[in-house]
């Protein structure tokens, strides 16, 4: 990375070190929820409905319960003794008009793939073989899928509890201030943005197995989750109505998630709940088509924006409207994606003086809407970045300047953003400028700039597109979160614990959950680094919630920045403990004994020391330790973080768009990032990377299509535009390391920094390919058809102003 | 049905309904979770395995077409104990995050090679096309084979 210093120490923390995870992967002996299987283990499938808003006159199960092979056929009626699903975050400080989901629906659906009954059969094969065999008169009610449209007079309504299909009316910032700002601004831009819907489409479908134990009453649940512990408090305390004694959640080898299985989901209930009803273990596992209709969907919003600025670029005011289509029913914490983790970010890394921000929740007759990589920060940066470049192409100036003349500059950290759009939490440490200029220095926007004009001569539409974000992570502080402010329902500290055994090896366990992210390598290499052993005598155990301690789990990128800090808190404590056991056996004060690279001596003695795996022996046989000391070296640790992380940076999209077909070509993708302090290069580029390709496919040829009926249109791989190998260039990674000063380690966080910069890099690029036509912007999915409906569009226009 | 089927090296005679697809039977019968299912449209390629040392999408393969023929997983390409070249490529160019559509890309790749021993990069993007991945933004996959063609051709 050029622009840090290398680093030729053999310390842990920093190193590429290949993960400690892969071998189990690439030889297909890692456990997936699928691949369990239990003895006398029955198979679970779930009738589906096939209209987007209906009611259920009646059910009929006769026929299915006929088949040979299957044991039971259940429908909501018999789990009517359950509570709906908890909505975990609703927004801060509004009325939330909360209607969930239950394990099955029992008189009315309101989306096309909520479930409506179950079969339990000997295979999965025969469960689906009667699920054809279930009769269901249904009454099917009238539909409204769009989320602008949902608010307007004569709506269909799909909730009685929700007047106008309205879940929360919620709004932040200045609007006298913004008001007048915007009227006295030399150029205003305005724009209708719609952020379409995305399906998340993690490799592994979700899943979920459960064994009940009538002796003691406790359920055993594994499932795909990316917070066991969160489902077992979720389940327990608001679903079953148990102790959460009674409930031991496992989450097995999870295969990507990026937010989708955060939530409690109907089938984790309805699984469980069958495993108490036959006394059989069961398993379900989403089918694809599944998981496209009843998994949730990220984005959809539609948003106008406003913003004003000087004539020299300097953005005086941001206005922002936005519908947030959050479904038929609300997912455990849908209505704080669109407030909380978007209306608080609309800053972006800019100073901007006035800012408004309305959010809407709406119901719809679609599938639930909750967090998506990056969830909620993707849409603001779209928002801002977009509007940034409206603003420069209004003004006729460069979109390089406008960034410049209105970053928030070094010196002004930590930063609040005008009109406490943030709550009172600060940016805490950025540099933006140095990003945006190393960026330009890979990419060669000068060269670019030439070829650019040269092609255009040529009839060829070569675009440039920048997004220089500030994104937040690391959720985050829990009194600010928690109830009384953004409306979270608990709290969002981590915690850790580390033992120190007799031979020296490491256990550590953490609340926090891997799915993909290589914990089990980065946490070992703080541990290592920090008690100085080697990583391979540190293991790392997480994601079942008998022997670990609790933890809320993984999303908002919060792992580095607040669970592996309770990890440091808790070696710190345990370097504290051996170096008090090291002065009594070296006959020191403790006072002057230093601990390094895994070993305590007395100052000006290094000869003379003891090693920690000298010290985790005496500690463990604790023959001979100083008065009033426990045995052994344990310590576990909660750390709840004082401000959350705002990682930066700026990446550039290089696009060719085929003047003739619409088609955009991808030919360069530069992203300098920084996330602060980085523990592992190696993962935190494969983050990246995947973020990247995220974003960019959004941009190009993902969408959620729903039909005027509910109907998904985009219901498999074959639909939906999920990107392939060859759609991609290698990307042009580089990073600034601007140090957090949040927390002790300095890192920040990069599991959706690439996601949420790189849309609204695409989109400018291709909006910037196409200025010659006079086109300002296009709604996403760029893909051929669209880019060529508005070239012809706008020829359209030209010839008729000129005619 | 009966189906006599040899799966890395090992004869197997099953019995299976007529309606069985290779990869549930390998999943199901044969203990083989290594092979993964990733979708219901065979379109993600995480079930890919070699038919007599070509790539198939055992979603997409009846049990019954496979009987008499021979099949190797990803549980079975190691030799002797010792990680395929492929393996080691993904491994150290961190090819993989969350695994699941891992051993049907190693099994892809292999097959890639084995057709085109000195692939470009632009080669193995399309030789990637029926498979899928939603971690790595497909970087370091390629990464990864191509360090394995540099490897591959080293030996030969």
């Amino acid at each position: 990375m050029a622009t840090t210093e290398a680093d030729t120490s053999t310390r842990a923390i920093g190193a590429a070190i290949k993960r400690v995870e892969d071998p189990r992967l690439i030889t297909g002996s890692a456990r997936y929820l699928a691949d369990l299987q239990l003895p006398g283990m029955a198979h679970v499938a779930i009738l589906r409905s096939p209209f987007a808003h209906a009611r259920i006159r009646s059910i009929s199960t006769e026929r299915a319960a006929a088949l040979p092979g299957v044991t039971a056929v259940f429908t909501g009626k018999d789990f009517e003794h359950l509570n709906p699903l908890p909505c975990a975050w609703q927004a801060g400080g509004v009325e939330n008009h909360v209607v969930t989901p239950r394990a099955l629906e029992i008189d009315r659906v309101t989306f096309t793939g909520a479930g409506v009954a179950a079969v339990v059969a000997d295979s999965a094969a025969i469960a689906e073989d009667a699920l054809e065999l279930i009769d269901v008169d249904w009454e099917p009610l009238d539909v409204i899928v769009d989320g602008e449209a949902a608010t307007a007079d004569g709506a269909p309504q799909i909730h009685e509890a929700a007047p106008g299909n309205v879940v929360m009316d919620w709004s932040i910032g200045d609007a006298e201030g913004t008001e007048q700002a915007l009227a006295e601004a030399d150029v205003v831009v305005r724009q209708r943005l719609v952020n379409q819907r995305l399906i998340p489409t993690a490799m592994e479908t979700r899943g979920a197995a459960a064994q009940y134990d009538p002796v003691t009453g406790s359920y055993t649940v594994w499932m795909t989750s990316q917070c066991p512990h969160v489902m077992r408090l979720l389940m327990t305390a608001f679903v079953f109505g148990i102790s959460e004694t009674k409930m031991r959640c496992i989450s097995p080898q999870v295969g990507g998630g990026f937010g989708s299985k955060i939530f409690l989901y109907p089938e984790y209930v309805l699984v469980a709940a069958i495993a108490e009803k036959t006394g059989m273990p069961v398993k379900w596992v989403e089918t694809r088509r599944e998981n496209y209709t009843a998994t949730t969907h990220g984005r959809d919003h539609i948003t106008y924006l406003e913003a004003g600025a000087t004539k020299d670029g300097t953005i005086t005011a941001l206005r922002v409207k936005t519908y947030a289509n959050l479904g038929g029913v609300l997912s455990t914490i849908a209505p704080g994606i669109p407030t909380t983790l978007y209306g608080r970010m609309l800053s972006g890394a800019y100073r901007i003086p006035n800012i408004h921000c309305q959010v809407l929740g709406v119901y719809t007759n679609t599938g639930m809407v909750d967090a998506y990589r990056g969830a909620g920060r993707p849409e603001a940066t779209y928002v801002v970045e977009r509007a940034v470049d409206l603003i420069a192409r209004e003004a006729g100036l460069d979109p390089v300047e406008v960034r410049r003349r209105n970053f928030i500059e070094p010196g002004a950290f930590p930063y609040a953003p005008a009109s406490n759009v943030l709550n009172g939490l600060e940016y805490d440490t950025g540099d933006y400028e140095r990003a945006l200029d190393r960026a330009l220095e890979i990419v060669d926007l000068e060269s670019l700039r030439r070829e650019q004009e040269q092609a255009r001569g040529q009839g060829r539409l070569i675009g440039v597109g920048l997004s220089s974000y500030v994104e937040m992570c690391g959720v985050a502080p829990s009194a600010w979160i928690g109830a009384a402010g953004e409306g979270w329902g608990a709290g969002l500290w981590e915690s850790a614990n580390v033992r120190v055994h007799l031979t020296g090896k490491v256990v550590v366990t953490t609340g926090s959950q891997s799915h993909g992210q290589g914990h089990e390598t980065t946490i070992a290499q703080i541990v290592a680094d920090e008690l100085g052993v080697p990583v391979e005598d540190v293991s790392v155990e997480h994601s079942d919630t008998q022997g670990t301690p609790f933890g809320y789990g993984t999303y908002g990128s919060r792992s580095a920045s607040v669970g592996a800090v309770a990890v440091h808190n808790s070696v710190e404590r345990i370097i504290a403990k051996a170096t008090r056991i090291a002065a009594h056996m070296l006959e020191a004060n403790p006072a002057d004994i230093v601990y390094e690279n895994g070993v305590a001596s007395v100052k000006g003695s290094p000869d003379k020391g003891k090693t920690i795996q000298e010290i985790a022996a005496a500690a463990a046989v604790a023959y001979d330790l100083p008065a009033g000391e426990e045995p052994f070296l344990d310590d576990t640790a909660y750390y709840d973080p004082p401000n959350c992380t705002f990682p930066f940076g700026t990446h550039i999209a290089v696009v060719e768009v085929d003047a003739h077909t619409g088609e955009v070509t991808l030919r360069r993708y530069v992203a300098v990032d920084d996330v602060g302090r980085v523990i592992n290069p190696l993962i935190v580029d494969g983050q990246i990377h995947g973020g990247i390709a995220q974003g960019v496919a959004q941009a190009l040829w993902e969408g959620a299509v729903y039909d005027e009926n509910g109907q998904l249109q985009s219901s498999s791989l074959l639909d939906y535009g999920f990107p392939k190998a060859e759609f991609f260039p290698a990307f042009e990674l580089d990073r600034t390391e601007t140090r957090t000063d949040v927390n002790p380690l300095g890192v920040k966080g990069a599991g959706e920094t690439g996601t949420i910069a790189s849309t609204p890099a695409i989109v400018n690029a291709v909006v910037d390919a196409l200025a010659p036509l006079g086109i300002t912007h296009i709604d996403m999915p760029l893909t051929p058809e669209t880019v060529w409906r508005a070239m012809k569009d706008a020829s359209a226009s030209r010839t008729a102003s000129q005619g | 049905m009966r189906v006599t089927i040899t799966v890395n090296g090992a004869r197997h005679e099953v019995e299976a309904e007529p309606r069985t697809l290779l990869v549930d039977l390998l999943r199901e019968q044969l203990g083989l979770t290594g092979t993964k299912i990733g979708c219901d449209t065979s379109q993600c390629g995480a079930c890919t395995v070699h038919l007599d040392g070509h790539a198939v999408k055992s979603c997409t393969v009846l049990a019954a077409q496979a009987s008499g023929h021979e099949v190797t997983t990803i549980e079975g390409i190691k030799t002797g104990g010792a990680l395929h070249p492929m393996q080691e490529a993904f491994w150290e160019n961190h090819g993989l995050q969350c695994g699941f559509c891992t051993p049907g890309m190693i099994m892809t790749a292999i097959d890639l090679l084995a057709e085109h021993p000195d692939a470009t990069d632009e080669e193995i993007r399309h030789g990637l096309e029926g498979n899928l991945c939603r971690c790595t933004g497909y970087h370091n996959i390629v990464k990864a084979i191509r360090a394995a063609t540099a490897t591959t051709q080293a030996v030969s």
